[in-house]
């Protein structure tokens, strides 16, 4: 992946332009700058959206129904474009990248849904595998990847069940271990714990939590006010499209 | 993309057509309707082209010289003919009567000495081979037009006729053609778009997973093609069924002294690779087409 190796370092490169005075010197993962996002029915989902997250962390996105959360979701996953503002994502600049190139963004992170958006009619197995045939995988590379992220995930028996076997939050662990089988810089997830009881929520939580831990850059969007304060994490909190709150070790407030 | 997965490819695109067999079996019904139907017009065209050659082969006629002209005035006048337009300058012949004569009197052996002689024989003329029979009647007047030329004989009625069906018929299997494709094409990309909707949220995860645009795209037009091909060998055996029946009721019904047909055996080769080459490229296109608004995720 001649191409990929190419853009990283081209990343890389504007990662370091763009970080401020050494005051960290983590890379940039995302990079919100005045984002405004009008959708065309006129509806003004963003005002003016400033957020910047580095290398490694795990942020909370928190906010009423409708404030936006998702929109910034879409934004980060190129499915929607900006109205006003920059996007950069994985030193990728969403505003002027090239058609061809979404594809390869995209490859750098790993998106969880609160439906879990699994394929029913293939087994566990055969959803890793459609994942990672998807970016050109070879057998022997899935051979060597699923067993892993399924044991990571806590499904090591789970391969040959169907989606509609299992429960909510085995789904979603699903999910999680499709986000990470191709290996992905980041993982944003848009409620994941949406659907799921109290108590799977905390373990798909804690999960998150574990494989941020491990390195990858965790952002989870949720409404759920219990779950974020069980977790001393930064919380970003915004309200009808303008950010309110940026905090380490942050609760939700209302 | 790493490495570029025909087998997978191929193996979806089966699989697809399979999932919708409904559509696809209409589908394939519509490709092999519209390609008989063309296919037996080319057909018909293409007799009636062969036959219209054949005629042409013979097409000539006779210019008959005004009898005070000398030697010198003829050379010069065969030199006109030759310069007019659609005359094949290779195809004018200088008979002289007494020559003309002998070939009269080669077919009518049994008359009376010079009894049933015609005027012309006595004369000196040209034969004139004509290059395009649709222009066959202006090229005669236009002859007749040049002086010393005294008369002409063209026996041409039947060819003209002939001319006129050939330009109908071809003019009819082109707008069949470009209906009928734009129909088959219309019917693939419908199934293309029904099979890339019942699997629109197999590409959503597939675009969230990183799929390029090929990628999602390949499958659909692999699919597309094996329909056109599929449809394109039954309509070929069933074209070569049809065009078996046509020439045997010619054959009965004693009409093959007017109208043969060519042998199927001398050109299977030719409409089986014209009708490969319609249904992949009607398959691949139409699905191509329609793959394109589900990959703007
Ligand atoms: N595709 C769309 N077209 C028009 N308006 C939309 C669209 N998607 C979301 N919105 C509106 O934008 C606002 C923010 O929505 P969203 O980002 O989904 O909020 P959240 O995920 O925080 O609940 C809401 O008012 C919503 O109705
Ligand atoms: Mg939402």
């Amino acid at each position: 992946m001649a191409a990929k190796n190419r853009y990283n370092k081209k990343a890389d490169a504007s990662i370091q332009r763009l970080q401020s005075s050494g005051r960290e010197m983590r890379a940039i993962m995302i990079r919100l700058i005045d984002i405004h996002k009008e959708y065309d029915n006129g509806t003004k989902a963003l005002k003016g959206i400033n957020l910047r997250i580095e290398d490694g962390e795990f942020v909370f996105l928190v906010g009423p129904s409708g404030s936006g959360k998702s929109t910034i979701v879409k934004l980060l996953t190129a499915e929607i474009t900006a109205s006003k503002g920059r996007v950069i994502v994985n030193g990728y600049n969403l505003n002027n990248i090239r058609r061809w190139q979404i594809p390869h963004m995209r490859r750098t992170l790993g998106v969880i849904f609160q439906d879990f958006r699994l394929i029913e009619k293939k087994t566990v197995q055969g959803n890793l595998e459609f994942a990672m045939r998807t970016v050109g995988a070879s057998g022997r590379e899935m051979r060597k990847r699923i067993p892993y992220v399924l044991d990571l995930v806590g499904l090591e028996d789970k391969a040959d069940a169907y989606p509609n076997e299992m429960s909510g939050g085995e789904q979603q662990r699903v999910a999680i271990a499709r986000a990470l089988v191709n290996n992905p810089r980041m993982i944003i997830a848009d409620e994941p714990t949406g659907n799921l009881d109290p108590r799977r929520s905390l373990e798909i939580m804690t999960l998150l939590e574990r494989i941020n831990a491990m390195g990858t850059t965790m952002l989870v969007v949720t409404h759920e006010r219990d779950l974020v304060n069980r977790f001393s994490k930064r919380v970003v909190a915004i309200k009808d499209g303008e950010l309110i709150r940026d905090g380490q070790g942050g609760y939700y407030r209302a | 993309m790493r490495r570029f997965n025909l087998g997978y490819f191929i193996k979806e695109g089966f699989s697809s057509i399979f999932s919708h067999g409904l559509m696809s079996f209409a589908a394939v019904c519509m490709i092999v309707a519209c390609l008989i139907i063309m296919g037996s017009f080319s057909l018909l065209a293409v007799n009636v082209d062969g036959m219209l050659s054949q005629l042409e082969e013979e097409n000539e006629f006779l210019a008959y010289i005004d009898e005070s002209f000398t030697p010198d005035q003829v050379r010069t006048l065969m030199e006109k003919i030759k310069q007019i337009d659609n005359v094949d300058p290779n195809g004018v012949t200088f008979i002289t009567r007494e020559q003309a004569k002998q070939d009269y009197l080669k077919g009518h052996e049994t008359d009376g000495l010079y009894v049933n002689m015609p005027d012309e024989v006595l004369r000196d003329r040209f034969s004139i081979h004509v290059i395009d029979l649709e222009k066959f009647t202006e090229t005669v007047e236009a002859v007749c037009a040049l002086p010393g030329v005294a008369n002409h004989r063209a026996e041409n009625k039947v060819a003209e006729g002939f001319v006129t069906v050939r330009n109908a018929v071809t003019a009819l299997a082109y707008v069949l053609i470009a209906i009928l494709a734009a129909v088959s094409l219309f019917i693939i990309s419908n199934t293309t778009r029904l099979a890339a909707f019942s699997r629109r949220e197999e590409i959503a995860i597939m675009k969230m997973c990183g799929a390029t645009d090929g990628f999602v795209r390949w499958p659909f037009i692999v699919e597309g093609l094996l329909l056109g091909l599929m449809g394109a060998a039954v309509a070929f055996f069933l074209q070569w069924g049809v065009y078996a029946a046509v020439g045997k009721a010619l054959a009965d019904s004693g009409a093959t002294a007017l109208f043969t047909l060519m042998e199927f055996s001398m050109i299977w080769k030719r409409v089986l690779a014209i009708f490969l080459l319609s249904g992949a490229a009607i398959g691949a296109l139409g699905s191509g087409f329609a793959i394109r608004k589900f990959l703007q995720v």
